[in-house]
Formats: C-alpha cells, sequence, structure tokens
C-alpha cells in the first residue's frame, strides 16, 4: 500500500478510536496487529500487554540475541523466530507470507514509523522447519 | 620474570575473562526474568564449561570420492539455497560460496601416501580468529564452540586472515534464501558452529557425522571431550590422533587419526 494511504488510514483510525473513546468503546486501533489467518491473530495479547510490545519489542529481542548467540539459551517466546512463527500469515496455497513484506506484520508499524528494519538481512522472514529452534513442534503450522 | 614462550600468556587472559564475566553477572543478573511458556525441548540455561564439543576425524575411513559431509553440512546450513550472483564466473563462485567443511587432499612427498583430510574450524581453545578479532564478534562458547555473532560482526575478515585453517567464510553478496537455524546476511563472516541449533535443542550429533554415518564410512565421532565415557573421549583413548598444525598450541577441538 502507498505512504501516505497508510497515513489517511491510520488518521481515519486514530479518529474513530478518539469517537469510540468519547463514546465509552475500546479503541479500535488496539486490535490492527491481529492479523489475519496469523496465530497471533487468535491470543488476547503477546508474550506482554500490548502496549508494552509496542514500545518495548527491540529490547526483549536484543536481550534475548545475546543470551542466545552467546550463551546458548533459546526461549521460544522471547525469540525473533519466536515471532515470526507467531504472526507470520499464510497465502491461499498456505505458503507463509514473508513477515517484512509490504502490509505485513514488521512493515505495518516499521513502515508508518519510518524506521528502517536490518532484522532480516540475515534473518529468515518465515518459518523454515519444523525443527527450527523457536518453532516449537507442530506449534508452527497453518492454523 | 623471564619470558621462555612466544605464547600469549592464557593464565592472565583467563583471570582478566573471570573478572569481567563475574562483574557482568553482578550487574546484568538482577530483573532478568524468563518467563511465559518455554519449550523445555531447546536450552534454558547458559552453556557452561563441564562440556567441551570436539571430534575425532579418522582419515583412513575417508572415502576418496565421498563428498557425503560436505553435502549434508551444505543442506543443514543452507548453503544450497544460495545462488550464484549474475556475472561472477563458476570459478570465483565456487572461491566464494561459504565452505564450511571442505575436503583437503594431503600427500606426503616421500612415501607417496595421500591422506582424505575433511577440514573445518577446529575450535581451537585459543582461538586465533577470536584474538584478533576488534569487535568481539569473533568468540568461543563454554562448551568450546568458536562461533561469530553476526550482529557484532563487521566484515573485517582479519579472523580469516588469522585463522590457521582456512575455515571461514565471507559473505559477499545479499542473500536471498536461509533459513531460520543459520542466518546469513552481506558482510559477514562464518564458519562451522558444530550445528549449534542441534546441540541447543538436546541433540548430539552434527550434520556431517550423521551423513558420514549412513554413507557406512564412519569416520566422524563427535562428542563431549569432558566425558571420558563418550564416544569421542574413548576413540580418542584408544587411537593415536593430532591435532593439525599442533606446533601453534591452539588445543584444537577437532583431532586427526590416520595423518
Amino acid at each position: 500500500m502507498h505512504g501516505s494511504e497508510v497515513k489517511i488510514r491510520l488518521l481515519l483510525a486514530m479518529f474513530l478510536a478518539g469517537a469510540s473513546v468519547l463514546a465509552g468503546a475500546a479503541p479500535a486501533e488496539e486490535d490492527a496487529w491481529k492479523q489475519g489467518n496469523s496465530k497471533a491473530a487468535g491470543l488476547e495479547h503477546c508474550v506482554e500487554p500490548t502496549a508494552w510490545m509496542r514500545r518495548n519489542h527491540m529490547e526483549l529481542i536484543k536481550h534475548e540475541r545475546n543470551l542466545t548467540v552467546h550463551q546458548g539459551v533459546r526461549v521460544e517466546s522471547k525469540s525473533l523466530a519466536g515471532c515470526i512463527k507467531c504472526h507470520v500469515q499464510y497465502d491461499a496455497a498456505a505458503k507463509p507470507i514473508a513477515i517484512n513484506s509490504d502490509e505485513q506484520f514488521c512493515d505495518m508499524c516499521h513502515d508508518y514509523a519510518a524506521v528502517t528494519l536490518d532484522c532480516f538481512q540475515c534473518h529468515a522472514t518465515v518459518p523454515t522447519s519444523e525443527t527450527d529452534y523457536g518453532a516449537g513442534a507442530g506449534e508452527g503450522d497453518q492454523p | 620474570m623471564s619470558k621462555t614462550t612466544d605464547q600469549p600468556d592464557q593464565d592472565r587472559r583467563a583471570f582478566i575473562g573471570k573478572a569481567a564475566g563475574a562483574a557482568a553477572a553482578a550487574t546484568l543478573a538482577p530483573g532478568v526474568f524468563l518467563h511465559g511458556v518455554a519449550d523445555a525441548e531447546f536450552r534454558q540455561v547458559p552453556v557452561t564449561d563441564k562440556v567441551r564439543w570436539g571430534m575425532l576425524v579418522d582419515s583412513n575411513k575417508c572415502a576418496d570420492s565421498c563428498t557425503a559431509c560436505v553435502d549434508a553440512c551444505n543442506h543443514e546450513n543452507g548453503m544450497d539455497l544460495l545462488e550464484k550472483p549474475e556475472g561472477l564466473s563458476e570459478d570465483m563462485w565456487d572461491q566464494q560460496i561459504p565452505k564450511w567443511i571442505r575436503k583437503v587432499k594431503v600427500k606426503d612427498k616421500l612415501s607417496g601416501r595421500e591422506s582424505n583430510l575433511p577440514m573445518l574450524c577446529q575450535h581451537c581453545e585459543n582461538p586465533p580468529c577470536a584474538d584478533v578479532c576488534p569487535t568481539g564478534a569473533s568468540f568461543r562458547r563454554a562448551d568450546g564452540i568458536v562461533m561469530v555473532d553476526r550482529h557484532t560482526c563487521i566484515g573485517c575478515r582479519y579472523c580469516m586472515m588469522a585463522c590457521p585453517y582456512k575455515a571461514r567464510s565471507f559473505i559477499h553478496e545479499v542473500v536471498e534464501n536461509k533459513l531460520t537455524i543459520t542466518p546469513r546476511g552481506k558482510g559477514c563472516v562464518e564458519s562451522c558452529n558444530f550445528c549449534v541449533s542441534r546441540l541447543d535443542r538436546g541433540e548430539t550429533t552434527t550434520a556431517c557425522q550423521d551423513a558420514c554415518n549412513e554413507a557406512g564410512h564412519k569416520a566422524i565421532v563427535f562428542g563431549d571431550l569432558n566425558d571420558p565415557s563418550s564416544e569421542v573421549s574413548q576413540a580418542l583413548k584408544q587411537y593415536p590422533s593430532r591435532q593439525i598444525r599442533a606446533d601453534l598450541k591452539l588445543n584444537t577441538g577437532v583431532r586427526y587419526s590416520g595423518v
């Protein structure tokens, strides 16, 4: 989607959110991260509350990466592989869609906030095997 | 104090390392809680030096035309997903494509005897690559695995110069297809990591070893050097073996017999 179109949509969402807050309902944009057929779409919130994750997910990933690379600790709930496994969407042919591609989970906010994302210069953008660390047995399957 | 060797003083280094580690543990540990649903299959606690992973390669059993270990490594770590960049000659591509394990043939000039030597990162106790790394990206994990932290690697390739075994590769081009277990990107150095993601999910074999066994040669034995009852320790006890370039006093984790 085009950048300006995203902005307009977000402005609209914020306006509607404001309106709904005034009306006493939950803000509409709260659920924007619950995408399509991803596993995350069916969950209440991430490993931490949504508002906290929005601001601090990078701290989790960065902390975990040092533990993982240098000490071999592989905690699924805070690994990048775990993020991808849960948030990735699948196309009609049940093939996973790259998490950083247009309109997908990572791109959705990073494009709007104009923050370049370097993770995927090296890291895989889709779960690549059943035995991937952090992919858990069978849990990474299409819902 | 008179200096009797040109080797670095490892005791001094060990002391400094421990002191730094203690300081880090004191400041990092409080407030760090790992919670949530964690899969017990994967390692949940830091590795320790109770284990030292190592390997014994019997070059007598290594068959001449067999490339099972190389192929298995390439598949396990996603090298077979790489595509030759446009305009690059086959020769150049062969030089650039990452090789974590390659077969080297050595010949004794006097007797004419040839041996096959599957050459990979030797996982030294005192790795020269980590010594020269300007950013600390090359490091030795507590359980003896020498690795590259790509997050801190700046691609200077000093480690490639320092490695006596030519065990490291540099990624020259943007990588389109990669595996979750083996991240790979332009501008970083990489090398054999003893299939670390397998070890971290509780397995005890490497891809090359499995492939060699499957091919029926059984030339590679892998395991814990610190455990006297492990297969590799038993094999090392039973057969004469040597380190390649033992004169460098690196105390390699990979040993060879029959050369």
